[in-house]
């Protein structure tokens, strides 16, 4: 069975997310961007580990279906 | 600018997890490289999508990222021509027309094609000069990449160069094409999500896009261009001296979009490889078009950051882009733009991204070589009946001397100013007469393996002579151009190298036409069953449902493309 590329982009980027997202809620203001006063970490953060998370449950959808080499076309 | 960034803990943290997965892909794939097919070809098993984004990852290198920024900047929206001209119709071309024929014969590689359908010596050069071509290309996304890491962060640029070729190495060399197409899957989403939130941030500190326009007016106007030459793609190319890019309308469609857009998408191995390893006919025609989605959309992630700079940098505020021998340093659009935006943390994520950009350019170039020169060169000439096992051994070896010859490159590299231009330049001299080879090949049965072969070295030599007999404004001739004499001055270096290639091709079609019809056929036509249009029976597609069809997604996608140039027009 191949890996399924999806498995590591869901990882990767849930990871990143979590990490940003967790940085970002923790240093809060500090690092709050000094243009427009949004909290680039928290909030980008949070669409990464979205992306990751959609990524990841195809991957282990895929894998519960067929042999895991990911959708038809 | 002195080391204008400062990395904290998670943005190493963020780079350092980056290469891991990297590296750990490579490592889960080697289980599944049990030959050389699988090694050079990925098995030809991936699905189109999969496909779709490597071959716009691999596309993705320094000349992308860095160079169309810079563009941006120097030029505004017209740099956009290298998409919606210079990309989108020569895609759904190959996919629609072409890639039967590489997907459909038992060639391994495009230089193996050119075997089957003419002869050895056409073959031999192609692959020489298209193996030079890629250790070229990777050794510039590795200077590139040093050269920035020293700028901005001061590291060491013999390190860089050092471990930037050890990573890509190691995923090659573990588990092949397969590990390089999904290392650019995740290099493709990386760039998408490090490059959006800048683009977004930068575009509101400009004002929106009505901002951007207003502000783009007096860099255009100081330039000595009307107010609207920074933001009309077509507008003002009625005439060179009218527009930044220094061309007319003519020579960007034919030397662009017709002569430099189809050499490269249609015939540079690079490209075409990822295709190739696709699970079937339908998916390796989808390949290219599924692709020229998102290559459609990159001008607002590449092109957009540029004319941002440049717009900001004019207007006098606290953006400023640093100053290179009395002119702007353009290379530095991106980097300045994320000193200049992301706090700790989205700094990693958007260094990463870059540095996936030109990882990912590196790789593709690496693995077009080691299966070039392993079935072309090495098979072809050195050893023809060695073990499968034999192959692949040597392919993984092959991996080690490009990556040390992409090391060299890289130093040679460090010559030159924009790296842009010299890309362009390689690809007039060997590419633009190739696609006449490939047209004739593909879609006139009489063209002779003599009648190729002496083509293209006619056009490759027209390339050079042209090249020798003209400059661009302002530039001292030698590497650039007029070594033989000046005959012509080209308002700009752009459109000296999109007349360099509208010169080769022309020679080469002439050429070959002339030499095939003076030369008899050697090919029978049951050899060239598979090879050429005529003689090739054509695909069925009555059970495809007709979203996926190659014809239909080409219309929309050409369709789309046209509207994208009305609307900037």
């Amino acid at each position: 069975m191949q890996l399924d590329v999806r498995l590591p982009i869901g990882l990767m980027f849930s990871l990143f997310g979590a990490m940003l997202a967790v940085y970002g809620f923790v240093q809060g203001a500090a690092v709050r961007h000094r243009l427009f006063g949004a909290n680039l970490n928290l909030a980008w953060g949070l669409v990464m580990l979205a992306f990751g998370v959609v990524m990841l449950v195809f991957a282990l959808r895929a894998r519960g279906k067929n042999d895991g080499r990911g959708p038809a076309s | 600018m002195p080391h204008s960034l400062t990395l904290t803990g998670i943005d190493y943290a963020i780079l350092v997890i980056y290469f891991l997965f990297v590296l750990g892909i490579g490592y889960v794939l080697k289980r599944s490289v049990s030959g050389s097919k699988d090694f050079f070809e990925s098995g030809r098993s991936l699905p189109a999508w999969i496909c779709a984004l490597g071959f716009i990852g691999a596309n993705l290198g320094a000349q992308e990222v860095m160079g169309m920024a810079a563009s941006g900047a120097k030029y505004g929206i017209m740099t956009s021509h290298f998409y919606w001209v210079g990309a989108i119709p020569a895609m759904v071309f190959v996919a629609i027309f072409m890639m039967p024929f590489y997907y459909g014969s038992k060639a391994r590689s495009v230089p193996e094609y050119l075997k089957l359908r003419f002869d050895e010596k056409t073959r031999g050069f192609n692959a020489l000069t298209f193996a030079t071509m890629t250790v070229m290309s990777s050794g510039i996304s590795m200077y590139a990449l040093a050269t920035l890491l020293n700028a901005i962060l001061g590291w060491n640029f013999d390190g860089c160069i050092i471990v930037s070729g050890l990573i890509v190495l190691a995923y090659i060399f573990m588990g092949g094409l397969t590990s390089a197409i999904y290392n650019e899957v995740l290099q493709f989403f990386l760039i998408v999500f490090g490059f959006l939130p800048l683009v977004l941030l930068g575009l509101k500190d400009v004002g929106g896009w009505s901002g951007l326009m207003a502000k783009l007016s007096p860099v255009a106007t100081k330039a000595g261009f009307d107010a609207g030459a920074f933001s009309h793609s077509w507008a003002n190319t009625g005439s060179a001296n009218a527009n930044p890019m220094g061309i007319e309308w003519f020579g960007l469609a034919m030397g662009l979009g017709f002569v430099l857009s189809f050499g490269y998408w249609c015939t540079d191995f690079l490209v075409v490889q990822r295709a190739m390893a696709a699970k079937d006919m339908g998916a390796a025609r989808r390949t290219p078009i599924l692709a020229a989605v998102p290559k459609m959309l990159f001008p607002a992630l590449v092109i957009l950051p540029g004319m941002i700079a440049i717009a900001l940098h004019a207007a006098g505020g606290d953006f400023q882009l640093p100053a290179k021998n009395g002119g702007l340093n353009y290379d530095m659009v991106v980097p300045t733009m994320l000193a200049h935006y992301f706090p700790a943390g989205m700094l990693g994520l958007g260094l990463t991204a870059l540095m996936a950009s030109f990882m990912s350019g590196m790789a593709g170039n690496v693995t077009a070589f080691n299966t070039v020169w392993t079935y072309d060169l090495y098979q072809g000439y050195i050893k023809k009946d060695g073990t499968d096992a034999h192959y692949l051994a040597v392919g993984r070896w092959t991996t080690v001397v490009g990556i040390l010859l992409s090391m060299g490159a890289a130093y040679f590299a460090a010559k030159f100013n924009n790296i842009m231009d010299v890309l362009q330049l390689v690809f007039a001299f060997v590419n633009a007469p190739l696609f006449a080879t490939f047209l004739l090949g593909m879609f006139w049965k009489r063209t002779t393996g003599h009648g190729a072969f002496f083509g293209l070295i006619s056009g490759t030599v027209a390339a050079a002579i042209h090249h020798g007999l003209v400059i661009s404004k302002g530039v001292e001739t030698g590497m650039k151009g007029g070594w033989l004499s000046v005959v012509h001055t080209y308002p700009s270096e752009m459109a000296q190298n999109f007349w360099t290639a509208i010169w080769a091709w022309s020679v080469c079609f002439v050429a070959t036409i002339a030499i095939s019809l003076a030369t008899r056929r050697k090919k029978t036509d049951e050899e060239l069953t598979g090879l050429v249009y005529s003689l090739t029976p054509k695909i069925k597609e009555h059970d495809i449902a007709w979203w996926k069809k190659p014809a239909v997604l080409g219309i929309i996608v050409l369709a789309a493309s046209f509207g994208l140039n009305l609307l900037f027009w």
